[in-house]
């Protein structure tokens, strides 16, 4: 006998769950968190160097760092002020909310104001994965060229904030703004963006009050 | 790569569901992806194969309904099939866009043998 049995079941569901038991372990201990995905080299690390040392007076930052291999992105994360946890995803190419769950065990969480989730860098894969954070943030540069939104339009979709990186190299680069910029509101309308320089400084303070209104928001909740 | 982690989930719904239903065996499994989906099938076929050996879902056919991202005009109602490099809308240029379609990502149905 043959049987057809009507599911409709997210694919993704079982991580969700995890994501959203995350996420009320983040909303207990008032901590605000950002995912913060990007291509590799579009300046993860450096954002969060240019980041943390603004911070540090005022706000206790951790900094989960997912690496394939190395644990170098998150020395970088320590050595700019942060308590920084390393997952070595062991190939894979993004974090899941397990793999975050686990990192979060080792974090004394209602001590911490803000956590920063670095993702592996890749514009793909990332983007299935919920892993229970406040916010996603995007970090694109401009080197990378005036097309992705209409290459990654899945990442595009599913983020809360865009950073524009490199916007020192404008000069050198054939990047058309207006395209770009197009292909991201059609996307993702109205989607709160940074442009900076992590080189520079250009355009951070934006950044580093966005990130102190939404930690202050967490903190009275 | 992530399409192993996704296959697995696969392979956990549907041996959930089948096994609910007292099922001998699987022999096929309907998915249904948007467009804004990053999933490759051939990859997802790939690791299919060996992580369902040995189980009751061994040599179901996977079945890949894949959903073109629709989009619609805000300003003009035109609906469209984006291209690849303009999101534009074809008909009027506006760029005030909402998306109908292309999100999907989800185990629609599965096909079960059973005994009696």
């Amino acid at each position: 006998m043959n049987d057809r049995i009507k599911i409709v079941q997210n694919i993704m569901g079982a991580n969700d769950q995890i994501a959203s038991e995350n996420r009320s372990k983040l909303l207990a201990s008032n901590t605000f968190s950002i995912n913060m995905m990007a291509s590799p080299g579009a300046g993860k690390t450096s954002l969060i160097e240019q980041t943390i040392p603004q911070l540090k007076e005022k706000y206790n930052v951790a900094v989960v760092d997912g690496d394939i291999a190395t644990s170098i992105d998150a020395d970088r994360a320590a050595a700019a002020g942060a308590t920084a946890v390393q997952i070595n995803t062991g190939g894979e190419c993004h974090l899941d909310a397990v793999m975050l769950k686990q990192a979060l065990g080792k974090i004394d969480l209602p001590a911490m104001d803000l956590l920063i989730v670095e993702n592996v860098g890749n514009l793909i894969c990332p983007s299935s994965f919920q892993l229970g954070t406040h916010k996603s943030v995007l970090i694109a540069s401009i080197p990378e060229g005036d097309d992705k939104p209409y290459k990654y339009p899945g990442m595009y979709r599913g983020v809360d904030v865009l950073i524009i990186n490199k916007i020192d190299l404008m000069p050198y680069i054939p990047f058309k703004m207006d395209y770009f910029k197009k292909g991201v509101e059609i996307l993702n309308p109205g989607l709160e963006t940074f442009t900076v320089s992590c080189q520079t400084g250009e355009g951070i303070p934006g950044w580093i009050s966005w990130l102190e209104e939404h930690i202050d928001q967490s903190k009275e909740k | 790569m992530h399409e192993l982690a996704i296959t697995e989930n696969i392979l956990e719904i549907a041996l959930t569901h089948a096994n609910k239903a007292n099922a001998k065996n699987i022999s096929a499994i309907y998915l249904v992806i948007g467009q804004f989906s990053s999933v490759l099938d051939e990859s997802v076929q790939f690791y299919w194969d060996m992580i369902s050996k040995d189980t009751i879902a061994q040599g179901a056919k996977l079945e890949f309904k894949r959903i073109p991202a629709m989009m619609s005009c805000k300003e003009c109602g035109e609906q469209f099939s984006p291209n690849a490099i303009e999101y534009e809308c074809p008909k009027c240029g506006s760029n005030s866009i909402s998306i109908l379609q292309g999100d999907e990502f989800f185990l629609e149905a599965i096909d079960i043998d059973k005994d009696e």
